[in-house]
């Protein structure tokens, strides 16, 4: 986006160590709730829930001794707004190489806020087969009052209540020049 | 950054610059992916409305459309010459302000006469695309040969690419060599005088050259290209006989053996067999015919969704 040079950061709430701690909770959260690592497919969401499921993946490989199933969702084709946005968002592509049918989806994004994109995604993932169970992981909850669907988190990294007119960055090494989370306003006029 | 399409219209290939074909190209190949899935529908296009105007016959073109549409859940209609007003009199810019008062939000369009589909494109509300305009331009179909093209040779720029046969009457062929020429690849035309038009000088320094005989064109080359032979133009004798035309002109393995080992076989179909093309080479694995069809319907999705989504800015 051309103004997100413009944004102000007003506070930071995780740092690249929390965000490690972060990521090791989660894994072993997704892991004690789902009884091991077995049927578990984490399935990141373009573009920054990619790089956390890997991670996540990594982590859950390192608790069990096994690999969970990883794969990739690229929502755009299921937007609700794409005759709203005036403008055709850039198509990336989805890469679900094994079946998704029976086994226990954990969705993964960076920050989970009206719910649209989980909406987005959930409808994409029932397009590919009915998965045994779907649950869903986030680095941060921006808080359920924003929520615009009934839907909620999980897992979740870390919960931070928000003003609508603030924008939550999680800048993560594999696009950004840094790795952490920040609260950014726009600068009043 | 290079400037993102952003066009509503795709009346042809020659209007693009380099960057907007490698943008909807890149668009294409992450369309191919929901074509391998097993529920092959995408809900983007829900509530729109794509209109195929074909006044030309076409299977191929026609059905690859219908499917990028549906494909992307947008409803198609399809409306051919035989069953449209036009045989009751009605002239074409009448046909196209009614089917515009139904609202739709493309149509597809395919004329024998060049410039139809900008006609429209001046009066129409929709987004105009060509599907091939008389010996004008054919612009989707320029589009899937590179995606083919790059999919096996993993780039295009500095190929060497002949294309071969009736190039007087192809629209292939013009929309193939705007845009073989501006991604980059050398191209060499070839086939009887009559059927090479003396109007390419313009191109000469964009990288076209025009070789006097079939195995000079070929000669070297990453990828040939072979053209359908009109048949129904065979009354107004450019050539003696289509065997006379096989004898010369037909890609026979002996001839593809001049280019490069590795290289690729082209064709937009639908094939004439045993005359611009030898059964043995249509049948080889060098042979791309199929693919090149497969990766028509990804191409169309990417048309009809940066047509009907207004432009392209990242997400």
């Amino acid at each position: 986006m051309a103004d997100e040079a413009h944004l102000v950061e007003k506070s930071r709430i995780m740092d690249s160590a929390r965000m490690k701690r972060a990521i090791s909770r989660l894994a072993s959260e997704i892991v004690e709730e789902n009884h091991g690592a077995k049927d578990l497919y984490l399935v990141g969401i373009r573009r920054r829930g990619v790089p956390l499921a890997e991670r996540i993946t990594d982590k859950i490989e390192q608790l069990e001794g096994v690999r969970p199933l990883f794969g990739i969702l690229d929502i755009t084709l299921y937007r609700d707004d794409l005759s709203t946005v005036g403008a055709s968002p850039i198509v990336n592509r989805t890469e679900l190489e094994e079946d998704i049918e029976g086994k226990i989806i954990v969705l993964v994004d960076d920050v989970l806020y009206t719910g649209r994109t989980i909406r987005a995604a959930l409808d994409q993932l029932m397009d590919f087969g009915r998965p045994k169970k779907v649950q869903l992981a986030v680095l941060v909850d921006r808080g359920h009052e924003h929520r615009e669907l009934p839907i909620q988190a999980d897992f979740i990294g870390k919960i931070v209540p928000t003003k609508q007119t603030e924008i939550i960055k999680v800048m993560l090494k594999e696009f950004d020049d840094v790795e952490a989370v920040g609260i950014f306003e726009r600068p009043s006029e | 950054m290079e400037k993102p399409y952003r066009r509503r219209d795709l009346l042809g290939i020659r209007d693009l610059t380099a960057a907007e074909i490698n943008g909807i190209l890149d668009t294409a190949e992450n369309f191919r992916e929901i074509n391998a899935r097993e529920i092959k529908k995408v809900p983007t296009l829900r509530g729109k409305t794509v209109i195929n105007l074909f006044f030309e016959n076409s299977t191929r073109t026609r059905t690859s459309f219908e499917l990028a549409a549906k494909r992307l859940s947008a409803d198609a209609v399809n409306i051919s010459v035989s069953s449209s007003s036009v045989t009751k009199g009605e002239t074409i810019l009448d046909t196209a302000l009614n089917l515009d008062a139904m609202q739709p939000d493309c149509i597809v369009v395919r004329h024998s006469s060049a410039g139809v589909p900008h006609q429209l494109a001046k009066v129409s509300k929709a987004a105009i695309v060509n599907a091939g305009d008389g010996a004008n331009e054919h612009p989707t179909q320029a589009l899937l040969d590179a995606m083919t093209i790059r999919e096996h040779k993993k780039k295009i720029k500095g190929l060497d690419v002949a294309i071969v046969g009736d190039i007087l009457h192809s629209r292939v062929a013009r929309s193939n060599i705007h845009l073989l020429t501006k991604l980059g690849a050398k191209v060499r035309v070839a086939g009887p005088g009559t059927l090479v038009p003396g109007d390419f000088q313009h191109l000469v320094d964009k990288g076209l050259e025009v070789c006097p005989h079939v195995e000079d064109a070929i000669l070297g080359a990453d990828v040939v290209m072979i053209l359908r032979i009109q048949r129904e133009r065979q009354d107004s004798a450019y050539f003696p006989t289509l065997r006379e035309y096989s004898i010369h002109y037909g890609l026979t393995n002996e001839r593809l053996d001049l280019a490069k080992k590795d290289a690729i076989v082209l064709h937009p179909g639908p094939m004439n067999r045993g005359i611009e093309i030898s059964s043995d080479v249509a049948d080889s694995s060098r042979s791309l015919i199929l693919d090149q069809v497969k990766y028509g319907v990804a191409v169309r999705m990417a048309v009809l969704y940066l047509s009907t989504g207004g432009s392209m800015v990242s997400a």
